[in-house]
C-alpha cells in the first residue's frame, strides 16, 4: 500500500471536510499496478497557506480552488510549475470559465472538477490521476535503472581496458629493466604474452564498435537484398586460419543461395561471433557445422551453428548472453575473450525481432540457433 | 636453502610478472591462480611468506586466504597485493587497530609497487 498525499486548497471548510470524508476509505487499484494507493488529505484555506504546505509536505496531488481570498488558484499553479515540482494539479471551481480553463491547462493543470461535485466525480478523477502517477513513476524508475546498467557497463569496460594495459606495461617494464638478462631470446615469452593481451584488447575494441552500431538502433540499419549463404561463406573464410590452427573442420549445410532483406553487416557479425566461438571453445580435431534454411510458410529463416566443444552447463546458460559475461571454468581459463560477443549477437537478433537459443551438453558440444522473421 | 614465497593471483599476467620479480630477489616461488587453488597449496605446503591478490573468485578472496593461512601457520607473514585502491578508491590501512583486528595480513601493497620497494618489504617481513 502506498499513500498519495493530496492537498485541498479551498476557503470553504465544507469542501475541505467533504474531500476528507470521501477519500477516507477510498483506495485505487488497477490490475497492472503492483500496489494499491490510498490517500492522506492535507488542507489549506488560502493559496499562501497552500504554498507553505506544498513546500513542507511535497504533496502528490493538489486540488485547487481558483477563487481564493488572497492569491488566486492559478497563481498557486504557476508557482508549482515554476518550481518544476512533480505535482498533479486539479482545479476545482464553480467559476470555471473557458478562459480560465485554457489558462490553467496551459499552465499545467491536469484536470477540472466543477463545483459542486459528487463523491463519484472526485473518485473517478483521482483514479485517473493515480494511474497516471503510477505509470510516470514506473517509467522514471526504469529510466534510472537503465542509467544504472549503463554505469555498470562503463565501469566493467574501463576495468577490461585497463587490465591488458597494466599487463603490457608490466611486460615492457621487465624488458626495460632487462630482468631476464641480456639474451634477447629469453624475452620471447614476455613478448608473446604482450602481443596476446594487445590482440585481446583489439578484439574488445572491435566488439565495442559493433555495439555502438547496434545501440544506434534501427535508424542505422542498411537493409539490402543479399545472400545469407554468401555472408556465411565470407565468415568461414575469415575464421579459416583460426580453425586450421585448432584443427577444427567447418562444414556448411545450406542452399546454393538464400536471398533475404537484411543488414548484411549485422548478419556477418552474427556469423563471425557464433563461428569464432564454435572454434574457440571446441576441442582440437573437432567440427563446426553451420546450417542455414528457411521455412517459407512460417516466414522464418534459421541460422544454426553447432560445435563439438566443451559445452555449457545448464546453470550458465542464462547468464551467457549478458555484457562482459565469461563463464569461468578450468577449460575456459586460458581462452581469451571480451565477454561481449554473445551479448552483441543477442542484441542484433532482438533488433531484428528474432530469437536466439542455445542447447548444450557439457563436454559434447553446443548448438546456437538464431531464428529471424524473414 | 632458498626461502619459499607463495603467490596467489587470478590474473595470469600479473602472476607471471610477480613470479619473475620475486625469483630475481633470490627466492623460490610457488604460484596458484585463484583462491581455491591457493587453499589447496597451503594444505600441503608451508611457505615462508605469502602474497595474495585481494579480489579473485570472490571480492574478499585475499582476506579469506589470509585468514586461513594465519590459522594454519600463524608465523607466516602475509602481503595483500591489490589494485583495489586505484579502482575503487577504497583503502585499508593496517596501522589502524580497527582494521588490524579483522584483516589478518601483515601488509597491504599496491600492485603497481616498484620492484626494489617490494624486495625491501619482503625482506623486512622475513627479517632478512
Amino acid at each position: 500500500m502506498a499513500t498519495l498525499k493530496i492537498l485541498v486548497v479551498d476557503d470553504e471548510p465544507g469542501i475541505r471536510a467533504g474531500v476528507e470524508r470521501i477519500l477516507r476509505n477510498f483506495k485505487v487499484d488497477f490490475p497492472f499496478m503492483d500496489e494499491m494507493y490510498d490517500f492522506a488529505v492535507l488542507e489549506a484555506e488560502t493559496g499562501e497557506r497552500g504554498i507553505e504546505i506544498i513546500e513542507s509536505e511535497k504533496p502528490d496531488i493538489v486540488l485547487l480552488d481558483n477563487k481564493l481570498p488572497g492569491i488566486q488558484g492559478v497563481e498557486v499553479l504557476e508557482y508549482v510549475r515554476g518550481k518544476k515540482y512533480d505535482i498533479v494539479v486539479v482545479m476545482i471551481t464553480s467559476y470555471a470559465s473557458l478562459e480560465l480553463a485554457v489558462k490553467a491547462t496551459h499552465d499545467g493543470a491536469y484536470d477540472f472538477i466543477p463545483k459542486p461535485f459528487t463523491p463519484q466525480e472526485l473518485k473517478s478523477s483521482l483514479e485517473n490521476i493515480s494511474k497516471q502517477l503510477y505509470l510516470k513513476r514506473m517509467t522514471r524508475k526504469m529510466k534510472n535503472e537503465g542509467k544504472q546498467v549503463r554505469f555498470q557497463f562503463l565501469s566493467v569496460l574501463s576495468h577490461e581496458l585497463k587490465a591488458p594495459l597494466n599487463a603490457v606495461e608490466g611486460y615492457l617494464g621487465i624488458m626495460k629493466e632487462r630482468q631476464l638478462g641480456l639474451n634477447f631470446d629469453d624475452y620471447n615469452e614476455v613478448i608473446e604474452r604482450s602481443l596476446k593481451r594487445l590482440s585481446g584488447m583489439r578484439n574488445l575494441i572491435m566488439d565495442l564498435l559493433d555495439l555502438t552500431k547496434i545501440e544506434s538502433g534501427k535508424a542505422n540499419q542498411k537493409i539490402e537484398h543479399c545472400d545469407l549463404v554468401n555472408i556465411a561463406r565470407g565468415s568461414i573464410d575469415i575464421m579459416m586460419p583460426y580453425a586450421i590452427q585448432k584443427d577444427v573442420e567447418i562444414s556448411l549445410n545450406a542452399p546454393e543461395k538464400l536471398m533475404k532483406y537484411v543488414d548484411p553487416d549485422e548478419i556477418e557479425i552474427i556469423f563471425n561471433n557464433l563461428i569464432s566461438n564454435a572454434i574457440k571453445y571446441n576441442k582440437d580435431g573437432g567440427t563446426v557445422e553451420i546450417d542455414i534454411y528457411e521455412d517459407t510458410s512460417a516466414k522464418k529463416t534459421t541460422l544454426c551453428v553447432s560445435d563439438t566443444g566443451i559445452g555449457i552447463k545448464e546453470e550458465d546458460k542464462e547468464r551467457l548472453f549478458g555484457d562482459f559475461v565469461r563463464i569461468k571454468t578450468a577449460e575456459t581459463k586460458n581462452i581469451a575473450g571480451s565477454g561481449l560477443g554473445l551479448s552483441i549477437v543477442k542484441k542484433i537478433v532482438e533488433l531484428n525481432k528474432g530469437e536466439i537459443t542455445v542447447g548444450s551438453v557439457p563436454d559434447k558440444g553446443s548448438v546456437f540457433t538464431v531464428i529471424l522473421p524473414i | 636453502m632458498k626461502k619459499i614465497i607463495l603467490i596467489v593471483d587470478d590474473d595470469s599476467d600479473y602472476l607471471f610478472q610477480l613470479k619473475l620479480k620475486v625469483e630475481r630477489f633470490g627466492f623460490e616461488v610457488v604460484t596458484a591462480d585463484g583462491q581455491r587453488e591457493g587453499e589447496k597449496v597451503i594444505e600441503s605446503l608451508k611457505p615462508d611468506l605469502a602474497i595474495f591478490d585481494l579480489m579473485m573468485e570472490n571480492e574478499d578472496s585475499g582476506f579469506i586466504l589470509s585468514y586461513k593461512i594465519k590459522k594454519k601457520y600463524p608465523d607466516v607473514p602475509v602481503i595483500l597485493a591489490t589494485a583495489v585502491t586505484a579502482e575503487t578508491g577504497m583503502s585499508f590501512d593496517l596501522s589502524e587497530n580497527s582494521n588490524r583486528s579483522w584483516i589478518k595480513a601483515d601488509l597491504f601493497l599496491d600492485k603497481g609497487i616498484r620492484a626494489d620497494q617490494l624486495e625491501k618489504e619482503i625482506k623486512k617481513l622475513l627479517k632478512l
